[in-house]
């Protein structure tokens, strides 16, 4: 592209010009080619330290686990014990800020959506929302805990249920949201347009209509919350035997596993490897199959 | 006469419908709305009561709270310095790093990598996002802090410690646990979160800006740097700011591998704390009121640093969204 | 109205070509009010004035079509009809819309009479994610309770005038959204019909759909027509001149000309409208 000599008074004039522009069109290769390199480096750093993060918990995880996990309750220390008190708090608790967290969540994502969609007022929460949807977990757990713990005076699971419920919200609020906005305004127009009043519209056609991104919402929220520690640790805190008062505190995977892996028995240490190892399988799945239920919906409605 | 009875009983099934329709539809909006609202409420509660449980501690160490790195848990004298100073230098650190590598990361799945990688590759860096802080926690501690300090600290001793000013940084006990290690794992937490804005906003710079500036013969690295980098400048601070947001509000990581110390030290390399972690390390054994006061307080520091970063970041993808709905 | 026979003498801008579609000369019936009746209608997007003073009849039985180049106002002028431009905010019409002599544009007209004696279909078909029969049979459970079997026959008697009951009828609890574009089409038809409205409001039917759909939607137009008051819009002239009794053509928000299909087509008194379909513009 550059030694293309023109009809110049001096032949040297020209090959000395030509010279530069190969040094610099060669330079800027070698720029071009580091800065490749190093983007192309960048991804294979943060692949290595998934890959890493996973090949542990999976590698220490699968020598801990064993039958016991999910039939014995959690042990002191120095006893043979398993996870059983734990797994069945964690799912009562993530299962209540669900049912605590999602209906609000649609509701103010449907307002969005279908009432407020250039409304100061709705600008203003979408903008919170999202504020809120990156607020650190464990200040939301502070707030509960001084509404209602302090309030009560004692640990609660009902009170863990909440805190998760305050990270399940904006998810949902969001996922809700956009996903209403995906629907075509026709199939609204088409629903009115038959007398049919715009709350049952909503429910019984936009709904269904954005179902699977509600749905994907709702799984991701989960999958967030049920590793979620911070919180619980002064909203449900813990509870060594086995309970199903959410009135009391409440053993939960996370906080389990945080107290076990913190301590210097070694049997706790491995039961909380087991129990890592349970939640990450568990959030990966949820993440997979929310992104599967969306690629498919994405395929068929179009 | 018949049909027009009958007509005068359709016409007022009509409006006694359409009065139902008309109240049914009022109180629906009227539910949602409140449940709009209750989002504001929310974060509005979380600032206030948080303001309101910390009050005890503001008012007994004033100003005091904030520039003091006491933390006598005996002598009820509580002071905020060593904990805030913490997290800011983690999530310094954190984003020293992560920015560069989500750029890297961007880019390559923008730009380089062939089409049918870009999902695949993309869902893995996001996944790192999805796994629960509590392992990188986990794994942090004992995996990573050992590597840390039998090769990494030995290394930075020997051969940066002693280098001029910044040496300090480097020299400190091999123990594995501290500030840097706990950018890095940090680093590695909110990679996937600017990466994957970055990404995005990669994606809405026109094809026909890059084409011609390939047409002019610049090559990949120059577009990326004197065409997308430019174009989405103030969304990709936005997402360098929402990683910073996650960054200092992260607790389980952080708690794990910082090993919670109440001391201010230049080292990097040095135990010490954050904010996040001194709450939840020490929240259960807060055995006097001023000392629950003091952690609460410090709950709110860090939600109103947390929420101007964020404030900041959503406003700065804000103006890159509108852009795009003009376009 | 104070007389029936002339009901487009309203506005000034258009001019009065043929009989008016009350009397029409070829059944020789005797002169019928308009169906549904536009009158210095003023329609305003925030403060863009979308439509000036319209005035326009449509025929009952008849089918009318409304033609202009896009943004010329016909689109909403025909979702003034069922006020479905309400859901909208910052949308305003001024004037009066009369159907069967009551002004709809009256907030106190009950908005679902309305909307269930004037159906619409729009330009996308728009199939609500559920079976081919709860598509049909959606709105009639909000207006009255049926029986299982009396619901079968609203059901089937909707989906054979929308000429789709013989494609469907072995499946009827499958997803209207496996149906082709065209079908989904004639099961939006036939969702407005199952309501057993006055009038249908088509709102570019066949824009999305192939030619052999096409020539389906306008075969059933032609059969619904015996039924139901049509107003449709089309940005094809072709399909105007084949589907319509009464075509009005509207530019810039206003009116133009209004009158007999053929006349409008073949000698039509107005430059505009000559140049707009011979195809000098739009």
């Amino acid at each position: 592209m550059n030694t293309q000599p023109a009809q110049t008074d001096s032949r040297i004039e020209a090959d000395k010009r030509a010279a530069f522009a190969d040094r610099l069109y060669f330079r800027r290769r070698i720029y071009n080619g580091i800065g490749l390199i190093f983007a192309t480096a960048s991804t294979g750093f943060g692949l290595f330290w998934l890959a890493w993060i996973l090949w542990t918990t999976f590698y220490t995880g699968i020598s801990a686990l064993n039958g016991k996990l999910f039939t014995m309750m959690t042990p002191p220390p120095g006893d043979e014990g398993g996870l059983l008190n734990a797994f069945a708090g964690s799912a009562m608790i993530c299962l209540l800020a669900i049912l605590i967290g999602a209906p609000i969540g649609i509701a103010a994502g449907t307002y969005l959506a279908e009432y407020a969609k250039k409304s100061r007022l709705g600008e203003a929460i979408r903008f919170f929302n999202d504020i809120l949807l990156s607020a650190p977990s464990i200040v939301l757990g502070m707030f509960v805990y001084t509404v209602v713990v302090k309030q009560v005076g004692h640990y609660s699971a009902f009170s863990g249920s909440l805190a998760l419920a305050l990270i399940v919200l904006p998810v949902v609020v969001r996922t809700t949201d956009e996903m209403l906005k995906l629907v075509p305004s026709a199939m609204r127009e088409a629903g009115l347009s038959l007398g049919v009043p715009q709350w049952k519209v909503t429910m019984q056609v936009l709904y269904r209509a954005a179902l699977p991104g509600i749905v994907t919402g709702v799984l991701l929220a989960l999958a967030r919350i049920s590793g979620e520690t911070a919180p619980l640790l002064f909203t449900a805190f813990d509870n060594q035997f086995w309970s199903t008062n959410v009135g009391q505190p409440m053993a939960s995977i996370p906080v389990v596993i945080y107290k076990f892996a913190m301590s210097a028995d070694a049997g706790w240490k491995s039961l909380a490897w087991a129990g890592a190892l349970i939640v990450t399988l568990f959030v990966l799945a949820l993440s997979l199959l929310s992104r599967a239920i969306l690629l498919r919906n994405k395929v068929s409605n179009d | 006469m018949a049909a027009s009875a009958e007509s005068l009983a359709i016409a007022k099934t009509d409006e006694q419908r359409a009065r139902r329709d008309g109240f049914a539809d009022r109180t629906f909006r009227r539910i949602v709305a409140s449940a709009g609202i209750f989002v504001l409420i929310t974060l509005a509660g979380v600032a206030l009561t948080t303001l309101w449980g910390g009050r005890e501690a503001f008012a007994t160490f004033g100003f005091k709270f904030l520039v003091s790195s006491e933390w006598d848990t005996v002598g009820k004298q509580f002071g905020a310095l060593a904990p805030v100073y913490g997290t800011l230098v983690t999530a310094a650190i954190a984003l020293l790093i992560a920015v560069p590598i989500s750029f890297g990361i961007a880019l390559y799945l923008t730009e380089i990598a062939p089409n049918w990688l870009r999902t695949p590759v993309g869902s893995a860096i996001e996944l790192l996002a999805g796994i629960p802080s509590i392992i990188y926690g986990m794994w942090g501690l004992f995996v990573f802090v050992p590597i840390m300090g039998r090769y990494v600290i030995p290394w930075l001793n020997d051969h940066v410690g002693n280098w001029p000013i910044i040496g300090a940084l480097f020299r400190g006990p091999p123990l594995g646990l501290g500030m840097l290690t706990a950018g890095i794992v940090l680093a590695i937490m909110v990679i996937p979160f600017i990466s994957s804005v970055m990404r995005e906003v990669f994606l809405t710079v026109p094809t026909r800006l890059k084409e011609s500036a390939y047409a002019l013969g610049s090559t990949t690295w120059e577009v990326a740097w004197d065409i997308v980098l430019p174009y989405t400048r103030t969304a990709v601070i936005g997402g360098v700011f929402l990683g910073l947001g996650r960054a200092l509000g992260e607790t389980m990581a952080v708690t794990f591998v910082l090993g919670n110390v109440h001391r201010l030290s230049l080292s990097l390399l040095e135990p010490g704390n954050s904010i996040a972690a001194t709450i939840a390390n020490e929240f259960a054994e807060a055995d006097s009121e001023i000392f629950r006061s003091s952690l609460i307080a410090l709950a709110f520091l860090l939600f109103v640093v947390t929420f101007i970063v964020l404030a900041i970041a959503k406003l700065m993808l804000r103006q890159m969204e509108k852009r795009e709905g003009k376009a | 109205m104070t007389n029936p026979n002339i009901p487009l003498a309203t506005t000034s801008s258009v001019t009065l070509v043929t009989p008016p579609p009350g009397a029409d000369a070829k059944t020789g019936a005797t002169a019928a009010p308009p169906k549904m009746s536009a009158q210095g209608l003023d329609f305003y997007y925030d403060k863009y004035h979308a439509l000036k003073n319209v005035s326009l009849d449509i025929a009952e039985r008849k089918v009318t079509a409304l033609i202009g180049p896009s943004g010329c106002g016909k689109s909403t002028l025909l979702r003034i009809f069922n006020r479905i431009y309400s859901i909208y905010p910052r949308l305003e019409a001024k004037g009066k819309v009369l159907l069967d002599g009551d002004n709809i544009l009256d907030p106190k007209y009950p908005l679902n009479r309305l909307r269930s004696k004037v159906g619409m279909v729009f330009q996308k078909p728009v199939p609500f994610p559920m079976s081919i029969y709860d598509n049909v049979a959606y709105a009639i459970r909000h207006y009255e309770k049926l029986s299982k079997a009396d619901m079968d026959v609203r059901v089937e008697e909707a989906l054979r005038q929308g000429a789709l009951w013989d494609e469907v009828k072995a499946k009827l609890n499958q997803s209207a959204l496996g149906l082709s574009g065209g079908q989904q089409q004639r099961l939006c038809i036939a969702r407005a019909v199952a309501l057993k409205p006055e009038v249908i409001l088509l709102d570019e039917p066949t824009s999305a759909l192939d030619p052999i759909a096409t020539g389906k939607i306008e075969q059933l137009v032609e059969e619904l027509k015996e039924r139901y008051t049509i107003a449709i819009v089309t940005h094809n002239m072709q399909q105007a001149s084949r589907v319509s009794d009464y075509t009005a053509f509207m530019y810039l928000g206003e009116l133009i000309e209004f009158g007999d299909t053929t006349t409008i087509f073949e000698n039509p008194t107005k430059k505009m409208t000559e140049d707009y379909i011979t195809g000098r513009y739009g």
